[in-house]
């Protein structure tokens, strides 16, 4: 169990040690006439920062509906799907092969049908390769976007 | 009377079929629940690189429209607003459908959308020309403050904390100073080999509105819950226009408070539904049949949120302040054109605003046919199951920020700024003003660098900066928009007594 204040804190301290190592750079880092403009809004920024941690610790700043645990657990296969077809089967398999698993491991992991029954199966397969012929018309035929080939296409 | 001239622009084969498609597509993806029409235009943004800039703005300018009112489909036929502009047209329109007037509903809803559109887009047409020539006397310093003014105004205003919402505004001023600087060329907070040419406009609007959504469809688990459509009997279309020139009033209620909410920079659409439909509930003798399936509801909130899309361009294409999110990744695609908005726009590019703007006009009328005649197709696609529409849009979401440069490295900041503006968003910040700080910093540096140089050279800074009318007036407007939204904040959240947090 997670304490909505503590949950608060998390952004609120990331965001204002970002800031803070804005300001940092924007001050120190040469040629100063480059970070003119940074040195001015960092000010802004690591002062704001500073306001939002403070009510953050303070228990004032909650506001939105923070990241129950239900949430995380329903997000993380999805997010790992994700991150897995960015940065290795884009470039692995190749950016259609890489988008069709990633397209049709989304669709099964979240669709409510039983993982047994063989018609949705059958569904998710004619979906997903309908939805890439269309993604493979509209960019590599239409735009002519030159994709990465991996291993396949 | 300039814009007449170039109406032609609209009717070449391309643009128009860009028109319809725009139309057509704006309609089912403002249908579909989950993906709002801000989402959409900024998926759209890659496909105008192939296109001359006037086509690009007219398939983005379709799309916005056309969203707006998709939206009302689902409102009405499913209860779920399709866009947060939608709220409430369904507070009556799903009454109105689960009492048998589902088709008089629609009708009423793209009618008097596609009334307060036109007028909108006529209030575009003649108050853009007359700010653009008052815009030429502004001055490094003045736009400067017109940058500052536009990330305030929709981080003070579209945002639930102000605090949060001027911290967004500072994240996207800091990310786009990512990259070389543009005079010395010096290196500027470049942590990974991906940011080395700063972050890429589309490929982070692209990340900042998609993903997001994506996140948030998945949040819901894999059983989510479905949603029965109800059956759409058939109406004359006669019937339905007659009723709507007998609600004159909640028209006209509609499409002015949606005209004036409109021109203020960072309002928005789901604020002008609903402010039009308490005005008109207020001045209607029937006030007490308000939210039972009374039209003058819809009409009211569907005048209003499509008659604020005009006037929302007015900010955008004369100051560089987007009046609305959407108006805010327009913005965007006009940048990336290499198309300045202000006097330059209509002196040297006058082609591709006039025949943005006619299109818009012709758009509406389009939105209002395409609307009554596919709406029940449209609510059948609004049905896709929610794990189909999150792989599409993830998918889309990638080959679009790829496409921009053919870089993977648009494609590792996309994400990024997606998965980390969904975990802010769920802390009360927002994309919104975060991405007027990345669209708007360059401007303000530009200008302020520019200001710095002629102050230098005359009185200083302060009295550069800080001295003159129009100097003066623009810092006092960002104050007020400051103080404004801080104090609304405080009313909202009345002393919130710091507590010990519950689980979550």
């Amino acid at each position: 169990m997670i304490s909505s204040r503590s949950q608060h804190l998390i952004p609120a301290s990331a965001i204002f040690a970002v800031s803070a190592v804005v300001a940092w750079l924007s001050f120190t880092q040469e040629p100063a006439d480059a970070f003119l403009f940074p040195r001015v809004i960092s000010v802004f920024f690591l002062g704001l920062a500073g306001w939002n941690f403070t009510r953050a610790a303070l228990g004032l700043a909650r506001v939105g509906d923070g990241v129950p645990r239900r949430v995380l657990k329903n997000i993380a296969p999805g997010l790992s799907v994700m991150l897995i077809f960015v940065f290795f089967l884009a470039g692995g398999l190749g950016f259609y092969v890489g988008s069709a698993l990633a397209f049709a491991a989304i669709y099964t992991l979240y669709d409510p049908a039983p993982v047994s029954d063989l018609r949705a199966w059958r569904k998710r397969i004619v979906v997903t390769v309908l939805f890439m012929t269309v993604i493979y018309g509209l960019f590599a035929l239409l735009l002519k976007v030159q994709t990465p080939r991996g291993f396949f296409f | 009377m300039e814009f007449l001239s170039y109406f032609g622009g609209v009717f070449e084969p391309v643009a128009l079929l860009l028109l319809i498609g725009g139309t057509m597509g704006g309609l089912i993806l403002g249908a579909t629940p989950g993906l709002s029409p801000t989402m959409a235009v900024a998926l759209l943004i890659p496909f105008t690189f192939h296109l001359s800039p006037t086509q690009g703005l007219i398939l983005l300018g379709a799309a916005y429209t056309s969203t707006v009112a998709g939206g009302a489909v689902t409102a009405i036929l499913l209860k779920i607003p399709g866009a947060p502009a939608n709220i409430a047209t369904a507070l009556d329109g799903n009454k109105m459908a689960k009492q048998g007037h589902g088709a008089r509903a629609l009708h009423l809803s793209f009618l008097a959308s596609g009334f307060g559109g036109v007028i909108g887009v006529l209030i575009l047409i003649f108050l853009t020309p007359i700010l653009a020539v008052w815009a030429l006397a502004f001055g490094p310093s003045h736009l400067f403050w017109m940058a500052i003014l536009g990330v305030t105004v929709i981080g003070s205003l579209d945002s639930k904390s102000f605090v949060k919402g001027l911290l967004s505004g500072c994240i996207g001023l800091w990310l786009s100073m990512i990259g070389y600087d543009d005079i010395q060329g010096a290196q500027r907070f470049i942590f990974a080999d991906a940011l080395t040419g700063g972050i890429n406009i589309i490929a982070a609007l692209i990340g900042l509105f998609a993903i997001p959504q994506v996140l948030e469809m998945i949040a819901k688990g894999r059983f989510a819950a479905s949603v029965e459509a109800i059956t759409v009997p058939k109406q004359r279309i006669m019937d339905s226009f007659r009723e709507l020139t007998q609600n004159i009033r909640s028209l006209s209620i509609g499409t002015v408070v949606g005209s004036i909410v409109g021109l203020i920079p960072g309002v928005g659409g789901q604020i002008a539904g609903l402010v039009a439909y308490d005005q008109a509930r207020k001045f209607s003798p029937h006030r007490d049949k308000f939210g039972t399936g009374h039209p003058e509801g819809v009409i009211a909130a569907e005048s209003a949120n499509n008659a604020m899309v005009g006037p929302s361009l007015v900010p955008l294409l004369t100051l560089s302040i987007p009046g609305s999110p959407t108006a805010a990744v327009l913005l965007g695609g006009l940048l990336i054109n290499g198309i300045f908005p202000g006097s330059d726009l209509f002196e040297n590019h006058p082609q591709v605003a006039w025949t943005f703007i006619n299109s818009m006009l012709v758009g509406q009328i389009l939105m209002v046919i395409f609307g009554i005649y596919t709406a029940a197709w449209a609510a059948r696609i609004a049905r896709v199951p929610t794990p189909i529409m999150a792989a599409a849009v993830l998918v889309l979401a990638v080959f679009g920020s790829y496409s921009v440069q053919q870089s993977m490295g648009d494609v590792y900041v996309m994400l990024a700024l997606g998965v980390g503006m969904f975990f802010l968003e769920r802390f009360g910040f927002s994309a919104a003003p975060l991405v007027l700080g990345l669209i708007l910093g360059p401007i303000a540096e530009a200008n302020f660098i520019q200001g710095s140089m002629i102050a230098d050279a005359q009185s200083g800074p302060w009295q550069y900066f800080l001295t003159g009318t129009l100097n003066l007036f623009l810092v006092a407007l960002v104050v007020l928009s400051v103080a404004y939204s801080f104090r609304s904040n405080k009313a909202r959240n009345p002393a919130t007594k710091p507590s010990r947090g519950v689980a979550t």
